[in-house]
């Protein structure tokens, strides 16, 4: 009886299964960085013996083993040349490496600012690291997809992990909030972002980029609505996440809810992430298709640009503020993309190096300020900080100036790559546009830098002729650590910025 | 085209009124743990329908994984929210939703009739039809695609169970006191030896340090 099952089930079996070769090596730093957190669950309920401070060490050492893989990668690649890997489900070249170094770092900060954070607001236990690691192994995904499939289920482990840590801050209700706003409007672009996916592969009958290109290249379509649908869809799912114009109403709300520094986290990692699949995506994918996206994403730059700066002006919120800034500042990445040339992808990834820097820089001096509770992000708070905290203040002003462009920063070197590339491109107008909400962007950040240096600690004290009686802001060492390498990168590579130029010209693509 | 039988059209049948029965009791029911259990009727009723149309593996994965897994945790949830909490259905949550729903509803209508009516949009590989059982059967082809083309898309969908566990532990659990104990010290100028509190500073106002 059992034998002659089996002689059935055997006989209707065809070839036997060949499995794909797994390149481990391919995918080492974002392996590291589950690994990494996988260890830190088992330790939490197996090891007893647990200081405080393990965690956060843990996290860091991983985060700097996946640098190292990253790093290592990228000699690899530089040496061997770019390559698919696991069923062409990825691909690593020298644009993929370039996100796994910089998601490495935003972890490596991320971490940092973590430490302080959590001690402050009595909240012991991994599951803040662990979030963090896996968000980031899903951002390295993104980065490295060549599948639409691995770029939703990447955008899906970052944005998941996200929606927790933003809701982190039990006690605050502004945190919960955000966490629901960000859950249900993060969803909502999800499933725009996976029709699209259903209409390409529709219209081109795979789902791998290459796959894709391939199709394009060969097949000129007469009525290719759906392919366009699919498109549109895909753009506004990762637009949804690097927070362009119309799809940008989540920023200002969860950049305020969430703890400092997940927020901080959240604009480097996601926006990076997401630009990552959408230069990717648009540039490579779609590239035979160009006519038709260059000008919806000239017109989605433009609003973009406008909007992020006019309405950072009137915010009374740093969080807020610098919630309209991220905007602002994808939109200077959308003209590296618009331009669609090698000059501005590279001119776009040097943009997004920089501003993770400064992103994370900043949110680090607004998880100092913002005190125990995190709540105290009121402008006002800023008022004189640079008399009592003078070494913050200094820090924080470099990273406001390096977003508003001011030479000798990076920030001003990545604006002007981009708005450089854009030129090359005969897109004058888009460039002129760039350049005039930089300067409306400078002035929202000169008013903090005024607000710290120039006025008094606080206006109604003043009146009162009493001297303010201001809490000492408690700055932990690796909170210091952080704004320290962020200062040192912002800086350095402002007066010195060839290797990092350099760096982004190497990170191209496959194909 | 195989012609339906009188035992195929009485399985269609019979599972089709099980099928609108539950649905209608999942609408109807005023109890939440009735209307899960109305849901389970429907997806059972599905399943019947699917091994009618021999797709066996998706009768199956309708039973373990919906009327399995999926309304279970209906049910968890519903208990953890408690049982007796009632909705009145009747008020509108937000205003204007009913007449937009209706709208949309129609113009989805509208556009399935468009639809049907053909256009020459769809572009691309032609569709494929796989045979329902046999070699390059539909769940053979998908077995291999997964652990083939998309292995690594099937595999790092475990991290999002794990990011889903984690997530779910932080969510629920009760966040952790403000440690009281701890005031902030203040910074209070050299000259001044009458100190004062930050109007903001949620600590009792008793204990401060000198300067």
């Amino acid at each position: 009886m059992i034998p002659a099952v089996l002689a059935q089930v055997g006989g209707t079996r065809a070839a036997p299964l060949q499995l794909p070769e797994v390149e481990y090596s391919a995918m080492a730093p974002a392996l590291i960085l589950i690994g990494g957190a996988l260890i830190l669950l088992v330790w939490v309920s197996v090891v007893r013996r647990r200081p405080p401070w393990l965690w956060a060490a843990f996290s860091l050492v991983t985060g700097a083993a996946a640098m190292g893989a990253s790093l290592w990668l990228w000699f690899d690649v530089r040496d061997d040349g770019p390559r698919r890997a696991v069923a062409d489900a990825l691909v690593v070249d020298g644009f993929s490496v370039f996100f796994f170094v910089l998601v490495s770092a935003t972890v490596i900060l991320a971490a940092l600012l973590g430490e302080g954070y959590l001690r402050r607001e009595g909240f012991g236990g991994p599951e803040f690291y662990v979030l963090m690691l896996l968000s980031a192994s899903g951002a390295m995904f993104m980065a490295a997809a060549n599948d639409l499939i691995v770029v939703f289920l990447g955008l899906e482990i970052l944005s998941i992990a996200l929606y927790v840590l933003a809701g982190f801050h039990g006690r605050r209700l502004e945190s919960r909030e955000a966490a629901m706003k960000y859950f249900v409007l993060g969803a909502f672009s999800s499933a725009l972002f996976l029709y699209g996916v259903a209409l390409v592969y529709g219209a081109t009958g795979s789902t791998n980029l290459v796959s894709i290109a391939q199709y394009l290249a060969g097949n000129v379509a007469l009525e290719n609505g759906v392919l366009l649908a699919g498109m549109a869809l895909l753009l506004v799912g990762l637009g949804f996440k690097v927070a362009v114009v119309p799809f940008h109403t989540w920023t200002p709300d969860v950049y305020q809810g969430a703890p400092s520094p997940v927020t901080g986290f959240m604009a480097s990692a996601s926006k990076v992430a997401g630009f990552a699949a959408l230069l990717r995506v648009f540039f490579s994918t779609f590239s035979t298709l160009r006519l038709d996206w260059q000008p919806v994403v000239w017109g989605l730059a433009v609003v973009t640009l406008l909007v992020g700066s006019v309405l950072a002006v009137v915010q009374t919120d740093i969080k807020r503020m610098l919630a309209y800034s991220s905007i602002n500042h994808a939109g200077y990445v959308l003209i590296g993309l618009q331009a669609g040339t090698a000059n501005g992808i590279s001119g776009a990834l040097f943009y997004l190096l920089a501003y993770t820097f400064m992103v994370l820089g900043s949110f680090a001096v607004i998880t100092v300020v913002g005190r125990r509770g995190d709540a105290h992000h009121s402008l006002d708070t800023y008022r004189g900080l640079a008399a009592r905290r003078p070494t913050l203040a200094f820090a924080f002003t470099v990273f406001l100036l390096a977003q508003a462009g001011v030479p000798f920063t990076t920030g001003f070197l990545a604006k002007f790559y981009v708005v450089s590339a854009a030129v090359e491109e005969g897109s004058y107008a888009l460039a002129l546009i760039g350049m005039l909400a930089a300067v409306v962007a400078a002035f929202f950040y000169l008013r903090v830098t005024v607000l710290m240096y120039m006025t008094p600690a606080s206006a109604e004290e003043v009146t009162e002729g009493a001297p303010p009686a201001q809490p000492r802001l408690r700055l932990p060492a690796t909170t210091g650590v952080a704004v320290a390498v962020a200062v040192a990168f912002t800086l350095a590579f402002g007066l010195l910025p060839s290797p990092m130029i350099r760096f982004a010209r190497q990170a191209t693509l496959l194909m | 085209m195989l012609a339906a039988t009188k035992v195929d059209v009485a399985v269609f049948g019979a599972s089709a009124v099980i099928v609108l029965a539950g649905a209608i009791g999942v609408v109807i029911s005023a109890n939440p743990v009735h209307a899960a259990l109305s849901l389970v009727m429907t997806l059972f009723g599905v399943a019947v329908l699917f091994v009618a149309q021999e797709a066996h593996f998706l009768a199956a994965v309708q039973v373990i994984v919906y009327a399995g897994a999926i309304v279970v945790l209906f049910l968890f949830v519903i208990m953890l929210l408690g049982v007796d909490r009632r909705e009145n259905v009747a008020r509108e949550e937000l205003r204007g939703q009913r007449p937009i729903a209706f709208l949309l509803g129609i113009a989805t209508i509208a556009e399935f009739v468009l639809l049907t009516r053909g256009t020459s949009w769809v572009t691309g590989a032609e569709s494929v039809v796989g045979p329902a059982s046999g070699p390059g059967a539909n769940v053979e082809t998908l077995a291999r695609s997964l652990f083939t083309r998309y292995l690594l898309a099937f595999e790092i969908t475990s991290v999002l169970l794990v990011i889903a566990v984690v997530g779910a532990v932080v969510l629920a659990r009760r966040p952790p006191p403000e440690r009281p104990e701890e005031p902030e010290p203040l910074a209070v100028p050299e000259r001044l030896h009458t100190p004062q509190l930050d109007d903001a500073a949620p600590v009792p106002a008793t204990e401060v340090p000198a300067p």
